[in-house]
């Protein structure tokens, strides 16, 4: 099979297997379906953001300047710089504050879907392989949690531990492990009987060799569209719960905290407040659907149905 | 089928003794609850004397059945601010958040059915294109920032729509005041249209791509072709041979949507100012209301775990394909 790419020919490798043309293979899809593209891009930007935030920020994002409150965009502020993006109801800098907020956003979003994907794995892995009371107790739990509405066992937890960076991503972390369970755990069901499996195991592995060293490099591929999509949702309920108050400790800035701050000025017209931080939660939100929805269509068409 | 509903409902029972386990235990997460009831100068006294009131100085096992024993007897404690019981406080709050959550399902249900109908029909065109990225960028939405922006847009800028509050509709309806609740009746849409598309835009969304995917699935199907070839019109086809069953997986996830429209209006009637269940939950967070927490937390999730139970049981009768003994693995 070929392709003609204006004076080039793409040959596909015959095989299709080498890393090489995978990779070649991903970019070919991605670039041709445009979205994903935009989405990678936006997502770097707002990696650097996270991590370099603190060299790129033009202020201190906690920095208050009283003369300089409610500062239209692009007004100067103090030291000679410029309020790029205007300033808060404490003079504060909106851009540099939504830096800052990206951090939190993405470590938040990421430490939450380790915590949620690695229970979630192991649980699957352990119900799909020795099946029996185990299976039965560890997808029972997980009925039991999903009959629960997720922000409400959020709120109740949150409201007792207190906020704070960790217990944010615990309990985003732990609502999260039920969706890779159950996908690992099916995955694991059928792998157990295949050929590959009981070679290792004729040849004498362990158990635990067996599971996390035979069957388990075989199911994450999957799960690498389920994580996509987990960011988006983990981020979302992130900023809802930063909203009501629920977040992080309050000297931290996050994009769900600004908007909460926004409510008081939104009656005078205060729009760039209320805009810019809900611009990039709705940004990053996207860029990891739109990536999710690449992956998905690249790794199998078939997954659509499980998600 | 017998079989399957007393097992669908002992199901439910389970699920809803794990909810006031949970409530039980978020309590006991964060330490000694004793301190949430006690002022911050309270004396070691006093805090004893509260502890030893409230029973949080006997086992922990015996305090949970005794939780659930109030529970059973219609006790959810007093809250900690109203000084009534906390039960009552929610259970007056709980129309007004069933308007809002009603009326922003109906709409996403409304407008995703020939939404989706028209991306699945139209698939690989323009229509298809731009129903499929809007859904997509409305999933992406937090549901209070729609409502940040439409209070900025709507209610400041073209000043169309009220920003706050809530006209009563079905409180004066259940109060069997019938001639109030009708005349409120106008009133009451116009101010739920903010909030009811700030919480309804996400399952919108997420309902257009579903009805979507579910009826170009049954699209492909052999009795469609079939249908088609027999030289039916396709808007009969599409009525009476696809529709009926694309219709499946939507009835499934109208329990479901409940849940997720929760989380919206949580947050959401804070952001209107809305009088329900969301905003007295927000309060009492800030006041670390305890008991009115829990009282709210178990009312919501107890709803929300009754309807996906009788959404099970419609699903059943719907589609007799549906293996009663495999459960929904």
């Amino acid at each position: 099979m070929s392709e003609v790419r204006g004076d080039v020919a793409v040959l596909e490798n015959p095989k299709g297997s080498g890393p090489q043309s995978e990779l070649r293979r991903a970019a070919r899809v991605m670039v041709a379906a445009r979205w994903p593209v935009f989405a990678v891009i936006f997502l770097t930007v707002a990696a650097i953001a996270a991590t370099l935030g603190s060299w790129l920020a033009p202020f201190d994002p906690n920095r208050q300047n009283l003369v300089l409150r409610l500062a239209d965009p692009m007004t100067a502020g103090p030291d000679g710089g410029v309020f790029l993006l205007g300033s808060d109801a404490l003079g504060r800098d909106v851009f540099s504050r939504l830096l800052y907020g990206a951090r939190v956003s993405l470590t938040v979003g990421f430490a939450a879907i380790t915590v949620g994907g690695t229970i979630g794995i192991v649980a699957g892995l352990l119900s799909g392989y020795f099946g029996g009371w185990l299976d039965d107790l560890i997808m029972r739990l997980g009925d039991i949690q999903l009959a629960f509405p997720f922000i409400l066992l959020a709120i109740m937890f949150l409201v007792v531990l207190g906020s704070g960076v960790w217990n944010l991503i615990l309990v985003l972390g732990v609502g999260q492990w039920v969706t890779y369970a159950r996908i690992v755990r099916a995955d694991t069901l059928s792998l157990r009987e295949k050929e590959f499996v009981e070679a290792a195991r004729a040849m004498g592995d362990s158990t635990l060799s067996i599971i996390f060293r035979t069957i388990l490099p075989n199911i994450l591929a999957p799960l690498t569209v389920i994580a996509s999509f987990n960011v988006a949702s983990v981020i979302l309920s992130e900023a809802a719960l930063s909203f009501l108050g629920l977040g992080v400790p309050p000297d931290v800035p996050t994009w769900g905290s600004m908007l909460a701050e926004s409510r008081d000025t939104l009656v005078a017209n205060k729009w760039w407040l209320a805009v810019f931080p809900g611009v990039a939660i709705m940004l990053t939100v996207l860029s990891f659907n739109i990536l999710g929805d690449w992956l998905r269509d690249f790794l199998d068409p078939r997954l659509r149905e499980r998600t | 089928m017998g079989a399957y509903i007393v097992r669908r409902l002992l199901q439910s029972i389970i699920v809803i003794i794990g909810v006031t386990l949970v409530s039980f235990l978020a309590l006991q997460a964060g330490g000694d609850p004793t301190y949430l009831f006690v002022s911050e100068r309270a004396s070691t006294e006093e805090i004893e004397a509260t502890r030893r009131a409230l029973g949080f100085d006997r086992p922990l096992h015996e305090q949970y059945l005794g939780f659930v024993g109030d529970l059973t007897r219609g006790d959810f404690g007093q809250s900690l601010s109203y000084r009534q019981p906390a039960m009552e406080i929610v259970l007056d709050a709980l129309p007004a958040t069933i308007e809002l959550t009603l009326f922003a399902m109906i709409l996403a249900l409304i407008l995703a059915i020939p939404l989706g109908v028209l991306a699945a029909i139209n698939r690989g065109t323009a229509w298809d294109g731009s129903i499929t990225t809007m859904s997509m960028v409305g999933q992406s939405i937090p549901s209070f920032w729609m409502g940040i922006m439409m209070i900025l847009f709507f209610g400041l800028y073209i000043r169309l729509f009220p920003i706050s509050g809530n006209v009563p509709f079905l409180k004066p309806l259940l109060a069997g005041d019938f001639g109030v609740a009708f005349s409120n009746l106008p009133r009451t849409l116009y101010h739920l249209v903010l909030p009811g598309i700030a919480v309804g835009t996400y399952s919108l969304a997420r309902n257009t791509r579903l009805v979507r995917s579910s009826l170009l699935e049954v699209l492909e199907q052999d009795y469609v072709r079939t249908a088609r070839s027999k030289g039916i019109a396709e808007l009969r086809v599409l009525v009476h041979h696809a529709l009926r069953n694309a219709w499946l997986p939507v009835v499934t996830i109208i329990g479901l949507e409940f849940g997720f429209l929760l989380g919206g209006v949580v947050v959401v009637e804070t952001v209107f100012s809305y009088p329900g269940i969301g905003r007295l939950l927000f309060a009492a967070i800030n006041q670390r209301d305890i008991p009115l927490v829990q009282a709210g937390v178990i009312l919501l999730a107890s709803i929300f775990i009754v309807l996906n139970l009788l959404v099970d049981l419609v699903y059943v009768r719907l589609d007799p394909r549906v293996k009663l003994d495999g459960g929904r693995g």
